[in-house]
């Protein structure tokens, strides 16, 4: 085992060293969920997303100053090789769309929804319930504003697993801490999902 | 009697439609997924899709941010 996992849960470095998480999309929720996959042990990682890492980004995203212009696919990439350079990715720079979904992450055992909006959530979510019924989708919905912590939860039903308040909106602008716990409880998520599913 | 959300009852009534729970429960979001026994029903099917007895629905509301 790597020395890096030595201090990771027992037995669940062998198990996710083998996993593929596809995200779609590397914002706020998507970057902060890759690093956290990495330090977790994940194996491989698909990332797709259409942007150039701009400074408003710097407030919440997983990226740095001299990321600044450099597309967020590879900027990120380089970031998470930082961590793990045994990391297997696949980067896509490039719009995801209902018509390249299912090529771009047809090999991910467990797919990200990290998308800003909503309409795009919605048909990321139900097109891959329709297309992959037995493989999980885990999205992030509010993480806005200032709102309690506590209000914070994971929905689950069947193959879906949403995050988040259900209510807050981006128009209430975004804070680093919340957004970055809406990541972490998805990357938790994810691990969790993994390991109750193989360990089983 | 249904359970919406692992958290309300509703009674349950013959015929009842995904969009009947809907109404019933007082859900206004326009962005919304909705399964029943953990299965996607389509918004196309909201009207027709009739909600078993014992059934766990669940309503994921789906806001801007990510």
């Amino acid at each position: 085992m790597s020395e890096m996992f030595s201090r990771n849960v027992p037995d669940s470095f062998n198990i996710l060293k083998e996993v593929t998480v596809g995200i779609a999309g590397c914002g706020g929720i998507g970057s902060n969920v890759a690093t956290s996959l990495t330090r977790s042990g994940v194996g491989s990682l698909i990332i797709a997303d259409m942007d150039l890492v701009e400074i408003t980004n710097l407030n919440r995203q997983h990226y740095f100053q001299d990321d600044i212009g450099k597309t967020k696919v590879d900027a990120l990439s380089t970031h998470l090789h930082n961590i793990n350079p045994d990391l297997k990715i696949i980067t896509h720079f490039g719009k995801v769309t209902r018509r390249n979904y299912l090529d771009l992450f047809k090999n991910v055992d467990i797919l990200i929804e990290a998308f800003d909006l909503a309409e795009e959530k919605k048909w990321l979510i139900e097109g891959w319930m329709k297309n992959n019924p037995t493989l999980p989708i885990i999205g992030g919905s509010g993480l806005s504003g200032t709102g309690k912590t506590e209000l914070l939860k994971v929905q689950r039903s069947g193959q879906l697993t949403l995050c988040g308040d259900q209510e807050s909106d981006m128009s209430e602008g975004l804070i680093a801490p919340r957004v970055i716990m809406v990541a972490n409880m998805m990357a938790y998520e994810t691990i969790f999902q993994i390991l109750k599913d193989r360990k089983s | 009697m249904i359970t919406v959300n692992n958290r309300d009852q509703l009674e349950w009534s013959p015929n009842m439609t995904v969009q009947d729970v809907l109404n019933h429960m007082g859900h206004t979001y326009s962005l919304i997924t909705v399964t029943v026994n953990d299965k996607l029903v389509e918004d196309e099917d909201y009207d027709s899709f009739v909600v078993p007895d014992h059934a766990f629905v669940s309503v994921f509301h789906l806001a801007h941010g990510g």
